[in-house]
């Protein structure tokens, strides 16, 4: 890998939906990784102060939706005095392909980074055809 | 049970408040890097204390240092980005290098009892007040 380079913040960026939510809370898209492997589709959601269990993740009409909530009661009785940035819950979704066998999803969940492993159906693997 | 949305989110008002409020403000005026530097720092005030909070998502604990001496707080390290060899990218939007970031505090902070805490990508630093700098009733005699 290239030497260190110095990291830059990535502004949140809020979620943009026809609909307005029910509660006056922020919505963030999270950042996303996605990359594929020889057996699976690996898709990295950074999700910072969000714990496994306010992790939602589903898969419906082929939408996956990943969805977590952070704990704005741990801001409870504290008092902002500087602030750099804005804390609210994520959502994202994207479209699969019928080339990943979603029944099958993987989820880990650290360091606020969460990882999807979803792997490719059998007939999307890439075969090796040997010269006979 | 009923759950009460108002309460936290009242935290969150406050906090988008003090976000516009941020150019008016002079906590820490000229003693850190223009925002902009990474990883970004939220700071609040709990009775005497104070909390900086600070977005470190996919760092890991073993690749983060923090310093304190005096008034200063050094939160430096490195974000990798674990991809596994022949993967190909269909999108790419995390960013991975080092940082280093130093902040000073515009209070005596008693920097022995400084606290760390790493989860879910967020770190805690909790930071006392020094007892020297605290206010004092004065008795009148």
């Amino acid at each position: 890998m290239a030497a260190a380079k110095d990291l830059e913040v990535q502004k949140k960026r809020a979620v943009q939906s026809p609909e307005e939510s029910t509660v006056p809370a922020n919505m963030f898209v999270p950042i996303t990784d996605i990359f594929e492997t020889n057996d699976s589709l690996r898709v990295l959601v950074e999700m910072p102060g969000v714990d496994k269990q306010n992790v939602d993740i589903s898969v419906k009409d082929r939408i996956l939706t990943i969805e977590g909530r952070i704990d704005f009661q741990k801001y409870a009785r504290m008092t902002p005095v500087y602030t750099e940035y804005n804390i609210g819950n994520y959502h994202r979704r994207f479209s699969l392909s019928n080339k990943v066998d979603s029944s099958k999803i993987k989820a880990e969940m650290r360091d606020g980074l969460l990882t999807l492993t979803i792997p490719k159906s059998e007939e999307a693997k890439a075969q090796r055809v040997e010269i006979s | 049970m009923v759950m009460r949305f108002s309460d936290p989110f009242e935290a969150l008002f406050a906090l988008q408040k003090q976000l516009d409020a941020r150019l008016a403000s002079d906590w820490l005026g000229n003693s850190t890097a223009n925002s902009g530097a990474y990883p970004p720092i939220n700071i609040f005030q709990q009775q005497d204390d104070f909390v900086a909070i600070v977005e470190l998502p996919g760092v890991s604990k073993s690749d983060l240092t923090i310093e304190a001496k005096e008034r200063t707080l050094r939160i430096s390290g490195k974000k990798t980005l674990d991809y596994q060899d022949n993967a190909s990218i269909h999108r790419r939007e995390r960013l991975a290098g080092s940082f280093d970031r130093t902040i000073t505090l515009p209070i005596n902070v008693d920097p022995d009892r400084i606290k760390a805490e790493y989860r879910d990508g967020i770190l805690a630093l909790f930071i006392p007040r020094a007892e020297a700098d605290k206010p004092r009733a004065i008795e009148i005699e």
